[in-house]
């Protein structure tokens, strides 16, 4: 890089188009160090990172804020932390438990039980990748008055791993161990060395739960405890009553441990209805305050928005609305099942095929007229957070080019105009769920390929069938019993790990997996085996997030999936509402920091 | 009449039974796992979803799964709800008293519109009045609740912003203002759903009264000199009620199933949005629950009007 294309970054950075953070790390990439790359920042007269603060909470007393009302349109119908496997019961019980650590809206960790982020400056992380020594906060009070320590943290581990307990997040922490060092130190250890260490412990599947009101419930009896309907956390609100599926309410902890928060008196969490009525309740009557999940066309947000009380929130996430090429053979059974690994798809593995079908999707119209702010046109499958996105990918849209492709590669157009090799006609099913906005994508689709020769015939399935793991149904898209399918994958976790195996072979879905497996196209790509098995052991954040940029170009470059938009979340707040929302969390991760303005 | 009382009692039992089996059945074969969000999230082991099952003895054959659920039932335990993991019982008894709040006064304000309104056209058959009442009841009936409430909403919440459209079933008032608000949060839904009954009732009891007003001892009455007030009141209207309370008994086994359509919309905490989230969450013993007692009041309710129409009507005997 020479000196005026590094003057340009800064300049970028400057005017807000490139992260703070993107630019250290690509003068990480070319050698430098973390605060070498800032002081140049400063140099060039931007402001430091303190300066620049996202978020910042004004209040200056504890209380006095009234009511917060929150409105899910799903209603959170239970309140244990490990059994909550619905982000909305995520949400519910984030008002009252907090982890070591939650991640705030740029995939960053920040501090909430912990005193701590470990690093390998403070000690806290091992030079081998082993082990992470955990610092936590001290003078924490449980709702009920009982101090908090390393015994409950160490607690939560042992409650979680046992299979007994029958944990959702048992995944994350069966493989690990919590050691306690002193009371107010853990250490956490991992049978090898582990990139991506901030899992047990930290935001949603990291709530710490109180020892002294589940230790006699741990195991076989987990279902029978009383506090799984009466939540005594450390969290800046306390329960107060509790109605499945209805009401949630709380009121504000005034032995909270960080100063002059929370600012709400009490919070109540209404659920029920649908995401439409709940825009309406926020944006234009004014009677909530925030509403989660808006799945709401962006054109009947903005409706909604024109002279309104309130307004929709965007937040940047992984999800990404993606097309998937069926890699093997779903026509034809083979030991049992349709689309074995063992078969290959008798047209979609000509790579022309695949490149031509990439160029006949219309991002930019799905976005401008489906979407609008609620899905942006990528070319990427990783694209949040901004560390791990490709700049080396493209899309266009090309008819006449797509056209070419199919030529050049001895696809002839027959008399009724669609193009065919060998004998073998461009005929495609295309499936996807029942939803709006996804049957209008494939009917722009369907369009574009009809003008470069291609038949789609386009095939919806309900999203409970759809998205069910029966395995007696052939309709499920992890079956994939069709050549070509559309829907979206969420990504969970900041981190690239667990999205990205789904191009991995080890994760083919099959029958003897019951179709569990991750990886749904069956595109096998020895680099990417190699790459994704390199990257789970990668220590250097910096080398690991290129694997994944490479691996996000195999993919993609391969066309073995055509990413459309990706998708933000997006909530209805109130105009006087100020939230906290990471895209890597719960909504609620940050809720000790939302207040209300005058 | 004992004996015909312990007959059909004794009719109700299998019917009932039957209802349960098919019930039962049905859900059990119905697609869908209610820990379906166990199944697809990459980072939940199977295992977990293994333990649940098992826990809660969903992987045991129908048959053995229907017999202890009936066992239970029998001791009038309705189950566990896996969605809540709280007793069924407890999730019904939370949303019963809004359910009976709001459909009952829906009922109650039907049956105060439709029987002066349905008499009173009737008298006057094709008159102004009728005419009027008639076009109404059409309007009534054709119109859906999703379609009024939400015309009620835009008007009254959105426009005007004169009546909240999220119904809350605990308000933090005592005294007057506690009353108030629930008032003012029940004045949208209840209006939607007594429109809808009302319609349709006023149509039957003007039928009802205009089927006996022509009958000679109507005639009769009126040529003995009576005045048209008492002619109506003691001779016409208590004949022609008759089929009437029958159909409003049919109709109370509606105050506990709710009005799923209602309570989606107002978000009112009754037994029908429970029922519709159970559904959609497979949470099955819920869903059982509700129906299986929807069920029994249904047939319960049936009886009980067999036996007021002989209590009304004298001609009819139970033999």
């Amino acid at each position: 890089m020479d000196e005026k294309a590094l003057r340009g970054l800064i300049v970028n950075v400057k005017d807000g188009k490139l992260s703070r953070r993107s630019f250290v790390e690509q003068m990480i990439a070319l050698g430098l160090t973390a605060p070498m790359a800032s002081q140049m920042l400063a140099f060039s007269g931007v402001p430091a990172k303190a300066a620049e603060d996202r978020f910042q909470y004004k209040p200056t007393k504890r209380g006095g804020g009234g009511a917060l009302k929150l409105l899910w349109w799903q209603g959170p119908t239970l309140l244990n932390p490990h059994f909550a496997v619905g982000t909305k019961d995520q949400d519910a019980t984030r008002i009252f438990y907090e982890p070591l650590a939650g991640w705030d809206p740029d995939g960053e960790l920040f501090p909430v039980l912990a005193a701590e982020i470990p690093s390998r400056e403070n000690g806290g992380l091992a030079a081998d990748g082993k082990s992470v020594t955990w610092k936590l906060k001290r003078d924490v009070q449980w709702h009920d008055g009982k101090p908090f320590t390393a015994d409950d943290v160490v607690f939560t581990w042992q409650y979680t791993s046992d299979p007994a307990s029958a944990c959702y997040t048992l995944g994350t922490y069966k493989d690990v161990k919590v050691e306690k060092v002193d009371d107010f130190t853990v250490k956490v250890l991992f049978e090898k060395p582990t990139p991506f260490w901030a899992d047990a412990l930290v935001g949603a599947r990291g709530m710490i739960i109180p020892k002294h009101l589940f230790a006699e419930y741990a195991g076989g009896k987990s279902r029978d405890a009383p506090t799984n309907l009466k939540p005594v956390g450390t969290g800046p609100y306390k329960f107060v009553d509790f109605k499945p599926g209805d009401m949630l309410r709380g009121e504000i902890n005034s032995s909270y441990h960080i100063a002059n928060r929370p600012h709400f008196d009490t919070v109540e969490m209404k659920g029920g209805g649908d995401a439409v009525s709940a825009a309406r309740a926020i944006i234009q009557s004014g009677e909530f305050d925030f509403a989660w999940n808006m799945q709401v066309e962006d054109e009947i947000l903005q409706r909604l928005e024109k002279g309104g009380k309130g307004r929709a929130m965007i937040t940047a996430s992984g999800n990404i609305e993606h097309i998937q090429l069926n890699s093997t053979d779903p026509w034809t059974e083979v030991d049992g099942e349709r689309a074995n690994a063992k078969t290959k798809h008798p047209l979609l593995t000509d790579k022309a095929v695949r490149q031509a079908l990439g160029m006949l999707v219309d991002r930019a119209s799905v976005q401008e007229h489906i979407y609008g702010r609620t899905g942006l046109a990528t070319g990427n499958f990783l694209n949040n957070p901004e560390r791990f996105r490709s700049k080396n990918t493209t899309w266009e849209f090309n008819i006449d080019k797509a056209n070419q492709v199919l030529e050049a590669a001895g696809w002839k157009k027959g008399s009724d105009g669609i193009r065919a090799k060998d004998g073998k006609k461009l005929k495609f099913v295309f499936q996807s769920s029942i939803n709006t906005p996804r049957q209008k994508t494939q009917a722009i689709v369907k369009q574009a390929c009809q003008k470069a020769g291609i038949d789609l015939e386009l095939k919806s399935v309900t999203a409970s069938v759809f998205f069910s793991s029966d395995v007696a149904n052939p309709d499920t898209y992890t079956k994939f019993y069709c050549d070509i399918q559309m829907y979206t994958t969420t990504m969970t976790q900041p981190d690239a790990g667990t999205f990205m195996n789904q191009f991995t072979t080890a994760e083919f879905a099959t029958k003897e997996n019951k179709w569990q497996g991750r990886n749904i196209t069956r595109w096998s790509n020895e680099e990417y085996d190699q790459l994704y098995k390199a990257s789970e052991g990668e220590l250097d954040p910096v080398k690991r997030a290129t694997m994944f940029i490479r691996m996000n170009d195999l993919a993609c470059g391969d066309h073995a999936v055509i990413p459309v938009v990706y998708r933000p979340r997006t909530a209805a707040i109130s105009n006087k509402m100020k939230a906290d929302i990471s895209g890597w969390d719960t909504d609620l991760g940050n809720l000790k920091e939302w207040y209300r303005e005058g | 009449m004992g004996q015909y009382l312990l007959k059909r009692l004794l009719i109700a039992i299998p019917s009932i039974l039957g209802i349960s089996v098919i019930l039962f059945t049905v859900l059990a074969l119905a697609p869908g796992d209610p820990f379906e969000e166990l199944a697809t999230n990459p980072n939940v082991p199977a295992e977990v979803r293994e333990m649940l099952r098992q826990k809660f003895g969903l992987d045991d054959p129908v048959a053995i799964r229907y017999f202890r659920w009936l066992a239970a039932m029998a001791q009038g335990d309705f189950g566990f709800s896996f969605a809540s993991r709280i007793d069924v019982g407890d999730l019904i008894m939370q949303r019963l008293p809004t359910t009976l709040i709001i459909i009952g006064l829906a009922q109650l304000i039907a049956l105060a519109i439709a029987l002066p309104v349905g008499v009173y056209a009737a008298t006057r058959p094709y008159s102004i009045f009728d005419q009027i009442a008639s076009t109404f009841a059409f309007v009534g009936f054709s119109l859906p609740p999703f379609f009024t409430g939400l015309l009620l909403i835009l008007v009254f919440s959105i426009q005007f912003d004169w009546l909240p459209f999220v119904y809350r079933a605990d308000i933090e008032a005592t005294g007057w203002r506690w009353f108030w608000e629930h008032v003012r949060q029940a004045i949208m839904p209840v209006s939607v759903l007594a429109l809808f009954l009302a319609a349709s009732l006023t149509r039957y009891v003007r039928s009802s009264v205009l089927d006996v007003i022509r009958l000679d001892y109507v005639t009769t009455a009126r040529a003995k000199g009576l005045g048209e007030r008492v002619v109506i009141t003691k001779h016409v209207v208590r004949n022609a009620l008759i089929p009437v309370v029958t159909l409003v008994f049919l109709q109370l086994p509606a105050l506990f199933g709710g009005a799923i359509v209602t309570e989606q919309i107002f978000r009112i905490p009754g037994i029908g949005s429970l029922l519709i989230s159970s559904i959609l969450a497979n949470d099955t013993p819920v869903v059982m629950a509700v129906t299986f007692v929807s069920a029994i009041l249904v047939v319960l309710f049936n009886l009980i009007a067999d036996i007021l129409y002989g209590w009304l009507d004298p001609r009819i005997s139970y033999g």
